[in-house]
């Protein structure tokens, strides 16, 4: 089975996030694979070691992106390509990368796409769905279970909260919920593996594509933090009292209730 | 220029649901006086249309066939992008919601435009508005605008924008006949885990439990706070995980992102995953054993003591006053 995994590097939101100039700083902060696209990682392992096959990771990024490409051929991927944008792109949206990401999957005969659901710095969610529509294969999105009997794929998805189950076949993307699986740490041999595995590195002219092409179609205009909320106010005394000092709060101060 | 915006119209359990009133009053922002029409997809729909034109809708498409019944990206796409070659928007509303989520990008493919998801403001009307939606798990916000002319669309996150006031209007209620064929996904069944009543997403007041919850039984009192305050009860992941509850009812990242008016979290930590789904409350109550606990940055209202000693009292004392 040909399975792609896409994956993206992110900001690690547990990290104190600092704007400046209308950017977030990015300067020694701490990245990682996207949690969801982990999931992903993990079940394209999975379905492999089940049904043969190669698993081949894909990114968008600069050159720092290739600690993640690493850190996924170390828990078992096969091939890590990644696809150089540094010079050639200078604002990126949800558009740019799924046209990008499709020219390079077009012509791969894919049985299998594999992507988180969102991505914890942008979380628009819609990567994914964008690449399966411009390769007019069929997508499900926030699956939590998959398996593969023949040309039939059963699938369990999370639909706020409820689990909706369904079939589909290949070819297929899938975004991955938590609940999927729980991804492995790479192991230290597979550490020493990743090492030399394929690590491909392509640019938009690689793949035919004009920077025109590629131009997003939405602008961030600027980027804050929140207005500082208040200090909360911790309340004092027996726990009766403040229970009662609470409730006058939030009818007469708060006025929700 | 004022706009024709389509609005997609979702219902559950037989009712509309509010986000939809929510994402038509979006709509007439980025109308700027233009026409909003709403459409609506499933099996039998039509019977909800005038519901729509009374939150602010001026017309109703409807498309109606068995395959409809379910969701599927597929039946989906095709009806609305059949509505979408009928009526050439010029922008279009959809909830940010499990439907919505997964409809927007493939259609917003199709049309080659831009996607602004997960919008919880707007700033300016008509051609100068500005969208504004959540970052970084919600630690920051960006201020997004579609760079060229094109078809703006947006999700809006229930519970943000404030729906139009409820009028008796007129409006018309169309349907639109459409083949939906090929089908490629098949729905077998869905098994409802969310609890009855008030949805989640769109409580106004929320009762959530974590860890400190401590068993099955410890969300008694909590449903019978919520209860009695017509809200839902909520719930971390740690006390999912702890199976103290059922998934459908986490917050967070991976779970639902609530706005409530109140939001009262009990014995949960406030780590960075379940903020993101909560930050956004407007009041946040929280009660923690531990002065030290992270929720207490977020919150509007702390009581520092045992959750099992303070629900029931805030059950009593709210009766007293109701
Ligand atoms: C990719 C990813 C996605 C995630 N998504 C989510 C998500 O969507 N939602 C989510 O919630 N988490 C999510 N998490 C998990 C998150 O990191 C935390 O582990 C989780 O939120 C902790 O749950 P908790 O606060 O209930 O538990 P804990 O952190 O264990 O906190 C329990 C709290 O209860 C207090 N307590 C104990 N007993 C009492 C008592 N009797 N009275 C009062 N207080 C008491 C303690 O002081 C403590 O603060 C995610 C993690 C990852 C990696």
């Amino acid at each position: 089975m040909n399975i792609y995994v896409l994956v993206k590097r992110t900001f690690d939101t547990e990290e104190k996030l600092v704007v400046s100039g209308g950017q977030i700083q990015e300067d020694g902060a701490e990245f990682i694979i996207n949690p969801y696209d982990e999931y992903a990682i993990e079940e394209a392992i999975t379905v492999r070691d089940a049904h043969g096959g190669e698993v081949t990771v894909v990114t968008i990024g600069d050159e720092e992106a290739e600690k993640q490409l690493r850190t996924a051929l170390a828990m078992g991927a096969d091939k890590a390509v990644l696809i150089n944008t540094e010079d050639d792109v200078e604002e990126m949206d949800q558009f740019t990368a799924a046209y990008i990401l499709a020219e390079y999957l077009k012509d791969k005969e894919a049985d299998l796409i594999l992507a988180g659901n969102v991505a914890i710095d942008g979380g628009s969610g819609q990567v994914g769905p964008r690449v399966a529509d411009l390769l007019d294969i069929n997508y499900v999105t926030t699956i939590t279970s998959l398996e593969i009997e023949g040309e039939t794929v059963k699938i369990v998805r999370d639909i706020e909260g409820d689990a909706e189950e369904l079939e589909t076949s290949l070819p297929l993307l899938v975004t991955a919920q938590q609940g999927l699986n729980e991804p492995r740490y790479p192991s230290l041999p597979g550490i020493m593996k990743a090492k030399k595995k394929p690590l491909e590195e392509l640019e938009l002219d690689d793949l035919d594509i004009e920077e025109d092409d590629v131009e997003a179609k939405t602008e961030t205009i600027e980027v804050y933090l929140p207005p500082k909320k208040q200090a909360g106010r911790i309340l004092e005394g027996e726990i009766p009292s403040q229970v009662s000092e609470l409730v006058s709060l939030l009818r007469s101060e708060a006025k929700v209730i | 220029m004022s706009k024709k915006v389509l609005v997609l119209g979702e219902t559950r359990e037989g009712a509309l649901r509010n986000v939809s009133f929510e994402a038509i009053a979006a709509a007439k922002k980025i109308s700027g006086g233009g026409e909003v029409v709403a459409v609506l997809l499933g099996e039998a729909v039509s019977e909800f249309g005038n519901e729509l034109v009374a939150y602010g809708a001026d017309r109703v498409i409807t498309v109606e066939h068995p395959h409809l019944k379910s969701y599927t990206s597929d039946g989906y796409g095709q009806a609305f992008m059949a509505v979408v070659d009928q009526e050439q928007p010029e922008a279009i509303v959809f909830g940010h919601t499990a439907v919505g989520k997964d409809l927007s990008p493939k259609i917003a493919s199709k049309l080659k435009t831009g996607l602004i998801s997960d919008v919880t403001d707007i700033e300016g009307e008509g051609d100068d508005a500005v969208f504004i939606r959540p970052i970084y798990s919600g630690k920051a916000f960006e201020k997004v605008k579609l760079k060229e002319d094109g078809v703006v669309f947006i999700t809006v996150r229930p519970n943000n924008i404030a729906p139009l006031e409820r009028e008796e209007r007129s409006g018309d209620v169309s349907s639109l006949s459409v083949d939906i064929t090929n089908l490629r996904t098949i729905i077998k069944n869905v098994v409802r885990k969310s609890a009855e009543g008030v949805d989640l997403s769109e409580a106004k007041v929320i009762i959530a439990g974590g860890r400190g919850v401590k068993s099955k039984e410890g969300f008694e009192p909590l449903q019978e706070l919520a209860d009695l305050l017509g809200g839902a009860v909520g719930a971390s992941r740690g006390a999912c995980d702890a199976d103290y509850c059922d998934y459908s009812l986490q917050i967070g990242q991976t779970g639902k992102v609530v706005t409530p008016d109140l939001y009262i979290a009990a014995g949960i930590s406030g780590a960075i995953q379940h903020m993101a789904g909560m930050s956004n409350s407007k009041v946040i109550v929280a009660i923690n054993k531990d002065p030290e606990a992270n929720i207490f940055k977020v919150a509007d209202y702390g009581i520092v003591g045992d959750l099992f000693d303070v629900i029931p009292l805030l059950t009593e004392e709210f009766k007293k006053v109701m």
